[in-house]
């Protein structure tokens, strides 16, 4: 299998040819399998404290996966998607005190969290752009408040989760490690599938002209909603995960806002639009938060300046303006277009062009 | 790259010396679509030109680079012989250049009097203020505490012209002043140019109607593609020859010329 | 009886509610920015004035003499310099720049401040009170407060409605390329409007500063409560804003005299039953979402 689909030669014709960005190179299966084979056996090459760093790292990966398919591909900006992350959370917990063991119930929680979010979608859907943004947040805010008074839940002074008392430190952290992998991969499995399939499509049509693709037929309502209820089910996994690790759910920990915060520097910072933008994200925050951990907020006062930075002048963040620059993807989920005798093709619907890279009209634009 | 093959450009006067407004050779750019190529103007004080052409011709264009809406990518605007190339729209302005933009674009939210009041924001010293408006358009005064979304076409046209004319300019840009207007109502438009005129107004506007151009106008200046194919005062040319230019060759777009011309 | 008080003193809070939410409210209508920053500004207000205060001995009830032109002259660069590079940017930058702005401000105060709430004394001022039965007691404080809120709403309207610089923004609001051609500098029409906003805010966070604790966190919570204030009254009524507030505040107070634990959840359900029922609000205008 080839890197590229060759160009084809120039013609004068309005002859179009819309090609995958890439088919999947021939080299990136067998790195993949030997990268997740390499983090499979990491339990038993690090200490606790590194493979607890990791499991973290993972789960952070899956919130800004699932935040970066929102905002990124679907043009949804959420500031609440800690509401999901909490009501994985909780949903764990009361899955363990009926007794369910708590690994087993994470797919559950977050299955159960990706069907509340679509009552929830009908209403904040009413809003767009920044009045949604609050809406989410006033979404989450509400989640917590509800479940705060739940007092078998712990009201607000959070609980214990049951049912894993009897296995050792060792266990624990080897099973919580492979449970957020697990999460994480299939995350990025589902995002990749997601774009590549007919609903990315969809998408990269809506972000480039909302008006045309509902007259070309595209069901722009159901594919938002899927997205929000797939974001859901990922941070609801994410937020089930929290609680099996930390054997605690504190509502106002789980529900902060700040969950929002790291997810959306991360994923900024990184690269907006693109999946391997969320992976390079992840890893700076853990390198910054490990150097900067005795310092208390300052991490957070770090990559929140970084991230209003790169949002102002390098808005493709780290990724994108690599990709841009080497035409090389990890996860190709674009189109080409070759038309008209270009002998360069442009990648179709790239949200670069929505969110990140397109200027506001200024003077030499064309009028409206 | 295709070049547009056309009418030879046929001049019926050259550029005269002194004059208020000169742009010379502007070449303009949409993103990578060259709107104007090598375009040229020349406007006595006091008289009138028209810019005809067909959609896509480049006339707003112009219109608007000369108000400071775009920034060419060579070329130069003087008025008076004073480089206004770099100058943002507010110095022109000032300076005396005021564009009654394509579609009105009236503050929808506000009265036509507030129309009026903002487009006096910056004006230059002159016979033109509101007052002067409401004889112009005697319909205006009792309806000048109407919100300006509330008026028809023709009446937010008058009160765009209005608002410009409140900065006193020395130069007034028209852009497709009968767009989408009854013809009754575009003639009663246009039936206040000669009091501009006669205040001393010098006037370029653009149109798509040849014939309304053609009955206001001095001079006419037919642009194609972005390039001038005609220019001249309209009695020497015969109806076939602003055809010509209008269109290009006989009346249809050669092969070729189609596309207007894309750059890599 | 205590439902008439839940009532009045919602009225007094809704007025609160209304002085932080009107400069919200002006920079989304002028300018198109969400700011998220809102709620902090107010906070960071109380904390100027706490800061200042011992150094330059002003009696803390006219801190505002202080805190409010510094921050007319901040808000105008601010806009003129980051939040006008957003706009140029894109649709959704600044509201990921209030975003980032807001926690970048939020955990600096926590640096500087710890997380201890601190309060603007302004000594028996803010007990003085009257009965008018007795279950109804009403605090001067939160009276100076509703009319402070209704001066200044009032004085917003008429500057937006009768002044030079008011016709101006709104007609830079309306069509930012138009007002161009009579000659407006939008950059600087928006930093205006910016200092006003955040002229608003201060005054908003030094009444809750003196009234109430702030805590470095304490902005998260009004920014809720302003943005939900905007939406139930309406986009684009100044006079709308005031009326959501004060809906806000009844709804909280009368949650809160349900149990105590209720008083947000209240005002969050009402506001989720506003976006359900009437999307564009009590007074809505424009719709400019």
């Amino acid at each position: 299998m080839s890197t590229t689909t060759p160009p084809i030669a120039a013609t004068r014709t309005a002859e179009a040819r819309v090609t995958r960005s890439a088919q999947p190179s021939g080299w990136l299966l067998p790195v993949a399998a030997g990268a997740i084979v390499l983090l499979a056996f990491m339990p038993s090459l690090l200490s606790q404290g590194d493979l607890s760093t990791m499991m973290n790292a993972f789960i952070l990966l899956t919130m800004a996966v699932m935040w970066n398919l929102l905002a990124g591909y679907a043009g949804m900006v959420s500031i609440g998607q800690q509401a999901f992350i909490g009501l994985g959370a909780e949903g764990v917990l009361a899955m363990a005190q009926h007794g369910l063991n708590p690994v087993a119930s994470i797919p559950l929680a977050a299955i159960a969290t990706a069907a509340i979010a679509l009552p929830v979608s009908l209403l904040v859907f009413r809003l767009r752009g920044g009045y949604f943004a609050i809406a989410t947040w006033v979404v989450a805010d509400t989640a917590e408040l509800v479940v705060s008074s739940i007092s078998s839940l712990g009201s607000g002074t959070g609980s214990p989760v049951p049912g894993l008392s009897g296995l050792s430190a060792k266990s624990f952290g080897d099973i919580t490690y492979w449970a957020a992998l697990a999460v994480a991969l299939v995350a990025l499995g589902m995002a990749y599938l997601l774009l590549r399939s007919r609903l990315g499509l969809v998408l990269a049509a809506v972000r480039d002209d909302e008006v045309g693709a509902r007259s070309a037929g595209a069901r722009v309502m159901a594919a938002r909603r899927i997205v929000f209820a797939v974001a859901a089910l990922g941070c609801g996994a994410a937020g089930a995960l929290l609680a099996v690790s930390q054997l605690n759910v504190q509502p106002s920990s789980v529900f902060s806002v700040q969950w929002s915060a790291e997810m959306i520097f991360v994923t900024l910072i990184g690269g907006i639009g693109t999946l391997e933008g969320p992976i390079i994200g992840t890893i700076l925050f853990f390198v910054l938060e490990q150097s900067l951990a005795q310092h208390g907020a300052l991490y957070l006062i770090v990559l929140g300046s970084v991230a209003v930075v790169v949002a102002i002048w390098a808005p493709r963040g780290i990724w994108g303006t690599i990709a841009s620059k080497l035409r090389f993807r990890l996860f190709p989920v674009g189109y080409w277009l070759w038309a008209q005798g270009a002998v360069r093709g442009r990648e179709a619907g790239s949200v670069q062009a929505r969110l990140a890279g397109r200027r506001r009209r200024r003077p030499e634009d064309p009028p409206a | 790259m295709s070049e547009p093959s056309q009418a030879d450009v046929v001049s019926g006067g050259g550029a005269a010396p002194g004059a208020l407004l000169e742009v010379e050779h502007l070449v303009v750019h949409h993103g990578q679509l060259r709107a104007l190529n090598d375009v040229s103007v020349s406007l006595r004080a006091g008289e009138t030109l028209a810019i005809i052409g067909a959609n896509g011709a480049g006339k707003s264009t112009l219109l608007r680079t000369i108000a400071g809406l775009h920034r060419p990518t060579s070329g130069r605007i003087l008025l008076d012989g004073v480089d206004l190339s770099h100058s943002p729209p507010e110095q022109r302005l000032r300076r005396g250049i005021a564009l009654v933009p394509e579609g009105r674009r009236l503050f929808p939210s506000l009265t036509v009097e507030e129309n009026l009041l903002v487009g006096a924001y910056r004006a230059r010293p002159g016979p033109f203020v509101p007052d002067r408006i409401y004889e112009l358009f005697e319909w205006m005064r009792t309806r000048r505490k109407q919100r300006a979304a509330e008026l028809s076409g023709g009446e937010q046209q008058a009160v765009a012209i209005g608002r410009a004319l409140v900065a006193n300019p020395r130069v007034l840009l028209l852009d497709e002043l009968s767009l989408g207007l009854a013809p009754l109502v575009v003639q009663r438009i246009y039936g206040v140019l000669p009091e501009l005129l006669s205040a001393g107004i010098t006037i370029l506007l653009v149109e798509q109607d040849v014939a309304q151009a053609t009955r206001v106008a001095a001079r006419v200046q037919c642009l194609l593609e972005g390039r001038t194919t005609l220019e001249g005062r309209p009695g020497e040319f015969s109806a076939e020859q602003i055809e010509t230019a209008y269109f290009g060759m006989s009346g249809t777009s050669a092969v070729g010329a189609g596309a207007p011309a894309l750059e890599e | 009886m205590s439902w008439v008080n839940a009532v009045i003193q919602g009225v007094l809070t809704g007025a609160f509610y209304a002085l932080f939410a009107c400069g919200l409210s002006l920079l989304f209508g002028v300018m198109g920015i969400i700011n998220l920053a809102h709620g902090d500004l107010a906070v960071i207000g109380g904390y100027v004035a706490v800061a200042l205060i011992p150094v330059t001995h002003v009696p803390v009830v006219w801190s505002f003499a202080i805190v409010v032109p510094i921050f007319a002259v901040g808000g105008y660069v601010l806009q003129r310099t980051l939040l006008q590079a957003s706009l140029d940017r894109g649709p959704f930058t600044t509201l990921l720049v209030t975003f980032g702005l807001s926690v970048v401000a939020e955990n600096a105060l926590l640096e500087v401040f710890t997380s201890n709430s601190q309060s603007l004394n302004i000594g028996n001022l803010i007990t003085y009170s009257f009965s008018i039965n007795s279950q109804i007691t009403i605090s001067y404080f939160s009276v100076v407060v509703l009319a402070l809120a209704v001066a200044v709403l009032g004085a917003l309207q008429l500057f937006l409605s009768r002044s030079r610089t008011g016709r101006l923004i709104r007609a830079v609001a309306d069509d930012r390329e138009a007002a161009q051609l009579v000659g407006a500098n939008h950059r600087h029409v928006f930093g205006v409007a910016a200092a006003i906003a955040f002229s608003t805010v201060a005054l908003a966070g030094l009444a809750y500063a003196m009234s109430s604790q702030i805590a470095p966190t304490t902005g998260t919570g009004t920014l809720l409560s302003a943005f939900e204030a905007v939406v139930i009254g309406g986009i684009g009524s100044v006079w709308g804003t005031l009326v959501g507030g004060v809906v806000l505040g009844v709804a909280q107070q009368i949650g809160a005299q349900i149990n105590p634990a209720y008083q947000i959840l209240a005002g969050h359900l009402v506001f989720l039953a506003v976006l359900a029922l009437r999307p564009q609000g009590l007074f809505g205008t424009r719709a400019r979402a």
